[in-house]
C-alpha cells in the first residue's frame, strides 16, 4: 500500500451510478509485523471520525498492532483512511499512558490507588449533595465513549443524582445536526444513508470539507465523480478545498460566502426555488407545515442582495439554485462550516427546507446527511448523556418522563425536566461562578477544544469547582484536575457505537488496558456503587454489570422510540456489517432510509421537541405545538439573516475561522502519538488569502501573529485557498501560543447552543520572516 | 380622538422596551446569550416604533382640536440599570417581561380600535407587532425557566 498520509484517499475504484461501491481492503500493520505473525483479528469499527468504518484489530502478543478494513461492511466496503490506518492503535502502547489514578495533594497530582481516588470523589460528591443538592453536579462527556457508557452515565446523572447539567463535547461538533433534524422533522435521526451517494445526481456540500473530515466517504464520492454518469457537486465553503475543486471540475459551483453569512445564502437559494416553480406544491401541501411563512421570510433575498451580503457572484447563486431545483436526486451533506458558524441551526434547517420543498427525501439518492463530527456523537444524543432524554424523549412531555421513571423505577420528579437541559457552555459558566462545585469530564480535552480557551483553563484550575478527569493520557485538561482516572481506550473494552448514518457497530475488547486503567463503564459503575444509588424499591439503581447487559437495558429504553434498538443484539452485530437503526421486529435487518412514507415523527405526543424560534431560541410550548396539529408533517422553518456577533473593525479587520486537517483528530490525544500522522501535520499554521498576505507583506512560511480581542497565537503562514478577508487556523494543536481557540468567542447558536468557532474578528501581523516549510 | 394617545403610548412603550432590553443585555454581558438576544429583541421593538411614526402623524394631524396630550402617568418607566448576580439576572428578565406585557396589551387595545376604524395599515401593523412581541416574551420565559432553579437553589 502507498503512503496514505500522502495518497490520502487511496486508489480509486470508479463505478457507474446505481451500482454497488466496489470493495477495496486497506490494511496497516506496525513496522516489522507481518500478516502471518498476527495472533488474531478482533471485530471492531474505527473510532477516529463519524464515518465509523468497519474494521478488525490485529492483535499480537497481547498488543494491538494494526487494523484492516472489513470488506463486507456497508459503511466502508473495506476501506480505511490515513487516520484509521495509522492512528487507531499506536497510542495504546505509548509510554505516557495513564496507568494509575491520581489526586491533587498540596497543589500537585500524585499517583494513588482506586479506593483513594474514588473515596475523594465520593466524599466531595456526597458533601455537595448534602449542602446544595444535585444542581451542584455537572458532567461533561465526549463523542468517543460507547453507547453502554453513555446510557449508564445518563441513568446515574438523571435518576441517581437528578441533575440536568449533563452535556458532551458533542455540543461543539453535532449539536446543530441534532437541533436541525429535530426542528424540521420532530426528532433526531439521519433521514438518508451513505448509499445515497451511489444513487444521486447531485451532491451539495454545505460547510463540509468532506475530503479532510471523513476521508473514506470522500473516496466514495470520488468513485462516483470519476466514474460513468457522475454527479454534479456544489460546494459552499470560504476556502478553496479539494471539495471546491471537485465541484468546479464536475461542472458544479463553488460558492464562497463571507464567513458568518451562510443563512443569507440559504435564504437566497430558497427564494430561487419559489421564484422558478421548483417546489413540489402537492407534496409540500400534504407533508409539511409553514410554507407560506417561509416564502415570506425569504422573499427579500434576491440573488443581488444575497450576493452583496455574502460577497459572491449572483449568477453563481442562480446556477447553484438551478442545479438544486432541477436535479433528479439531490444529496445534501452539512458540517461544521454551518454548525459552528453564525445562525447555525437556521442555516442547517434551511438545507432541510430545500429538500422538503422538492419532496426530495426518503428515496435512494435523495438524502440529507446532517453530519456528525465525532464517532459516537449519535449515541450521546440517543442515550441522553448530553442533555437530551434517552430515546429521543421530550423533556417537556410528562408522559415521556413517566416512561423513563417507570423504566428506572424512580419518582418522575427525580428526573430533571423543568427546562431545556443545560448546555456545555452554561455548565462551564456555572462552574465558573461555583454553583456547580463538582464537574466530571470524561474523554475530552476542553482546555484546548472550547472557545476562549484561556478562560476555560482558568475555570478548571480554580478552587471554586472540584474537577474529575477520566482519560487515556495526562491531557491539558487532566493536568488541571483534582482527580485523574486512567481509562481504557478503544480495543481495550467492549461496546457499541453508531455513526452519522445510524449504522451501529460492535467494537470488541482486543487487549487488556495498561496498569490499573479501567473501562469507562466500570468507572461509572464503581461511582454508582460507592454512591449507593437506589431505585424506589431500595434495589440498586443501575442493574447491569457488563457491556452486553447495559446494551440490553438500552434496547428496552429505546423501544417504541425513533431510535429503536429493540431488535438488535450483540450476536447480530457480530455479523458481516454494521446495522442501521431502527431495528425492530418489523425491520429485523435495520432501516436504510427514514421517512420513506413521508410520515415524520412530529406528532405532539411523539416528537422529541416542540421546536424553537430559530432567531431567538425561544421554546415553542406544548399548547402552541398542539394547535399547529403537525400530525406527522415536517416543519418548514425560516429566519432572517442577521450580521455576525463580532463584526470586523479597523482594529480587527479580518474574519477568523477554524477547522480541521486531514491527519489529526481533535486535540491529537491519539493521532498526535502516531508517527506518520505527526510527521504529516506536525504543527499549527495559519492560512491567509494571497491578496491579504500581499497587503500585509507576508510570504509563505513567515511567522505571523494573529490577534483577536481575546488573545493571540503565533504560527507560520500558509498562503492559499482561503477567501479574501478570512483567516483560517486548524484547532487540533495545544500549547503555548498555539491554540486556535485562544481567539474564538464565548457565544453560541440560540437553538443548538453550539459555540461559534467560525466567526470572530482578528488582525494579522508579521513577526519574522521564515523559509518555506 | 383618544386613539392617538394610545398610538403614542405604543410607540413609547416599544421604545422603552427596546432601551431596557439593551440595558439588561449590556449589564449581563458575561452571559453572551443574554447580551446578543436582548440586542436582537431590541431591534424588533425599534422597528415597530419606527413603523408607528407615520401612523401617529396621520392620526395626530387629524385630531380635532389641537394636540391630545398623552398623560405622563400612562408611561412605564424603563430599566435604567441592572442588578447583579444570578438572582439579579432573574429579576431583570422579569422586569423586562412586565414591560413586554404592557407592550402586548397596548397593541391589543390599538388593534381593537384599528378594526373599528377599518384601518388596514394599522391592523396589519398591530398583528405583526403583536407577533414579534410574542417572540420576545417567549424568549424571556424560556430564559427565565432555564435560569431559575440554579439561581434559587445552588447559587
Ligand atoms: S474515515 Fe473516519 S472512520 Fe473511516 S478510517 Fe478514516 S478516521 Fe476512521
Amino acid at each position: 500500500m502507498t503512503d496514505r498520509t500522502v495518497d490520502i484517499w487511496g486508489a480509486g475504484t470508479p463505478h457507474a451510478k446505481g451500482t454497488v461501491w466496489p470493495v477495496r481492503v486497506d490494511q496497516h500493520l506496525d513496522p516489522g509485523v507481518t500478516e502471518e505473525q498476527v495472533d488474531r483479528w478482533v471485530h471492531s469499527a474505527c473510532l477516529l471520525c463519524s464515518n465509523g468504518c468497519g474494521c478488525d484489530i490485529a492483535v499480537k502478543d497481547g498488543r494491538m498492532v494494526g487494523v484492516r478494513g472489513r470488506a463486507s461492511d456497508e459503511v466502508n466496503h473495506g476501506r480505511l483512511g490515513p487516520k484509521g490506518l495509522y492512528g487507531s492503535t499506536v497510542w495504546s502502547h505509548a509510554a505516557d499512558r495513564l496507568t494509575r489514578p491520581m489526586i491533587r495533594e498540596g497543589g500537585a497530582l500524585v499517583e494513588c490507588d482506586w479506593p483513594a481516588a474514588m473515596g475523594r470523589i465520593v466524599e466531595v460528591s456526597q458533601r455537595l449533595l448534602r449542602e446544595k443538592g444535585p444542581l451542584s453536579h455537572g458532567f461533561y462527556t465526549s463523542g468517543q465513549l460507547f453507547l453502554e457508557e453513555y446510557y449508564t452515565l445518563s441513568v446515574i446523572g438523571k435518576a441517581g443524582l437528578g441533575t440536568p447539567h449533563m452535556d458532551g463535547n458533542t455540543r461543539l461538533c453535532t449539536a446543530t445536526a441534532a437541533a436541525a433534524l429535530k426542528e424540521s422533522f420532530g426528532a433526531d435521526g439521519q433521514p438518508g444513508c451513505y448509499a445515497d451517494i451511489e444513487h444521486c445526481d447531485t451532491i451539495f456540500l454545505y460547510g463540509h470539507n468532506l475530503a479532510e473530515t471523513q476521508t473514506v466517504l470522500w473516496s466514495r464520492v470520488l468513485d462516483r465523480t470519476r466514474g460513468p454518469h457522475p454527479p454534479v457537486l456544489v460546494c459552499v465553503d470560504p476556502r478553496r478545498t479539494k471539495v471546491a475543486e471537485e465541484a468546479v471540475r464536475t461542472g458544479g459551483v463553488h460558492l464562497a460566502p463571507r464567513v458568518g453569512t451562510n443563512l443569507a445564502l440559504m435564504n437566497g437559494l430558497t427564494r430561487e426555488l419559489f421564484e422558478h416553480g421548483w417546489v413540489d406544491d402537492t407534496w409540500v401541501a400534504e407533508h409539511t407545515l409553514g410554507v407560506d411563512e417561509l416564502r415570506e421570510v425569504v422573499g427579500w433575498y434576491t440573488p443581488e442582495r444575497v450576493a452583496e451580503i455574502c460577497g459572491i457572484d449572483p449568477a453563481e447563486l442562480r446556477r447553484a439554485a438551478r442545479i438544486f431545483g432541477t436535479g433528479g436526486a439531490v444529496l445534501s451533506t452539512v458540517l461544521q462550516g454551518f454548525y459552528q458558524s453564525h445562525q447555525a441551526t437556521a442555516a442547517a434547517v434551511a438545507v432541510n427546507n430545500l429538500h422538503l420543498l422538492r419532496g426530495m427525501i426518503g428515496r435512494p439518492g435523495a438524502g440529507i446527511l446532517q453530519m456528525n463530527g465525532q464517532p459516537t456523537a449519535q449515541n450521546n444524543r440517543e442515550c441522553g448523556a448530553d442533555g437530551d432524554l434517552p430515546g429521543f424523549r421530550n423533556w417537556d412531555d410528562e408522559q415521556h418522563v413517566r416512561q423513563l421513571a417507570e423504566l428506572w423505577n424512580v419518582d418522575p420528579l427525580k428526573i430533571p425536566h423543568w427546562a431545556d437541559p443545560t448546555h456545555a457552555m452554561q455548565i462551564i459558566s456555572y462552574a465558573e461562578e461555583g454553583s456547580i462545585g463538582f464537574l466530571w469530564i470524561s474523554a475530552t480535552n476542553p482546555a484546548v477544544s472550547m472557545p476562549e480557551s484561556a478562560r476555560i483553563r482558568r475555570i478548571l484550575a480554580g478552587e471554586q469547582c472540584f474537577v474529575v478527569v477520566q482519560d487515556l493520557f495526562l491531557t491539558e485538561t487532566a493536568r488541571l484536575a483534582d482527580v485523574v482516572l486512567p481509562a481504557a481506550g478503544w480495543g481495550e473494552k467492549t461496546g457499541t457505537f453508531t455513526n452519522a448514518d445510524r449504522t451501529v457497530h460492535l467494537s470488541e475488547k482486543a487487549v487488556d488496558p495498561p496498569g490499573e486503567a479501567r473501562s469507562d463503564l466500570d468507572i461509572f459503575l464503581a461511582y454508582a456503587d460507592a454512591m449507593d444509588f437506589r431505585d424506589d424499591d431500595g434495589a440498586p439503581l443501575v442493574k447491569w454489570r457488563t457491556p452486553e447487559e447495559a446494551f440490553d437495558a438500552w434496547r428496552a429504553a429505546s423501544a417504541g422510540r425513533p431510535c429503536d434498538y429493540s431488535g438488535l443484539t450483540y450476536a447480530k452485530l457480530r455479523g458481516p456489517t454494521g446495522i442501521r437503526w431502527p431495528v425492530t421486529e418489523a425491520a429485523p435487518d435495520g432501516t436504510e432510509r427514514l421517512y420513506t412514507d413521508a410520515v415524520f415523527p412530529s406528532a405532539t405526543e411523539y416528537c422529541e421537541t416542540y421546536g424553537h424560534d430559530l432567531l431567538t431560541g425561544a421554546a415553542v410550548t406544548q399548547q402552541e405545538h398542539r394547535a399547529l396539529r403537525p400530525d406527522g408533517r415536517a416543519f418548514l422553518k425560516g429566519a432572517d439573516y442577521t450580521p455576525a456577533h463580532e463584526p470586523t473593525s479597523e482594529e480587527y479587520p479580518l474574519l477568523y475561522t477554524t477547522g480541521r486537517t486531514v491527519h489529526q483528530f481533535h486535540t491529537r490525544t491519539k493521532t498526535g502519538r502516531a508517527e506518520p500522522l505527526r510527521r504529516a501535520a506536525p504543527d499549527m499554521w495559519v492560512e491567509l488569502s494571497p491578496a491579504d498576505a500581499e497587503r500585509l507583506g507576508i510570504a509563505e512560511g513567515d511567522m505571523v501573529r494573529v490577534e483577536s480581542p481575546r488573545g493571540s497565537i503565533e504560527a507560520p503562514a500558509r498562503i492559499g485557498r482561503v477567501k479574501e478577508g478570512a483567516v483560517f487556523a486548524p484547532f487540533h494543536y495545544g500549547g503555548e501560543d498555539r491554540q486556535a481557540n485562544e481567539l474564538t468567542m464565548t457565544v453560541w447558536d440560540p437553538v443548538s447552543k453550539q459555540p461559534c468557532f467560525k466567526t470572530a474578528a482578528c488582525r494579522v501581523s508579521k513577526v519574522r520572516a521564515g523559509g518555506r516549510r | 380622538m383618544n386613539l392617538v394617545t394610545y398610538l403614542r403610548l405604543a410607540r413609547h412603550a416599544e421604545q422603552t422596551f427596546a432601551d431596557s432590553l439593551r440595558t439588561v443585555g449590556r449589564g449581563h454581558a458575561k452571559h453572551p446569550d443574554v447580551l446578543f438576544i436582548c440586542q436582537t429583541l431590541a431591534k424588533m421593538s425599534d422597528k415597530q416604533a419606527r413603523r408607528l411614526a407615520p401612523i401617529v402623524d396621520r392620526y395626530g394631524s387629524s385630531a380635532a382640536s389641537g394636540d391630545v396630550e398623552e398623560p405622563e402617568r400612562l408611561h412605564a418607566a424603563g430599566l435604567a440599570e441592572v442588578r447583579t448576580g444570578p438572582v439579579g439576572l432573574l429579576r431583570d428578565l422579569q422586569d423586562l417581561h412586565v414591560l413586554g406585557t404592557l407592550v402586548q396589551t397596548t397593541w391589543t387595545v390599538v388593534l381593537q380600535a384599528a378594526r373599528a376604524l377599518r384601518d388596514d395599515e394599522l391592523i396589519e401593523l398591530c398583528r405583526h407587532a403583536s407577533g414579534q412581541n410574542s417572540r420576545q416574551l417567549s424568549w424571556l420565559n424560556t430564559r427565565l425557566k432555564a435560569a431559575a432553579p440554579q439561581s434559587l437553589i445552588a447559587a
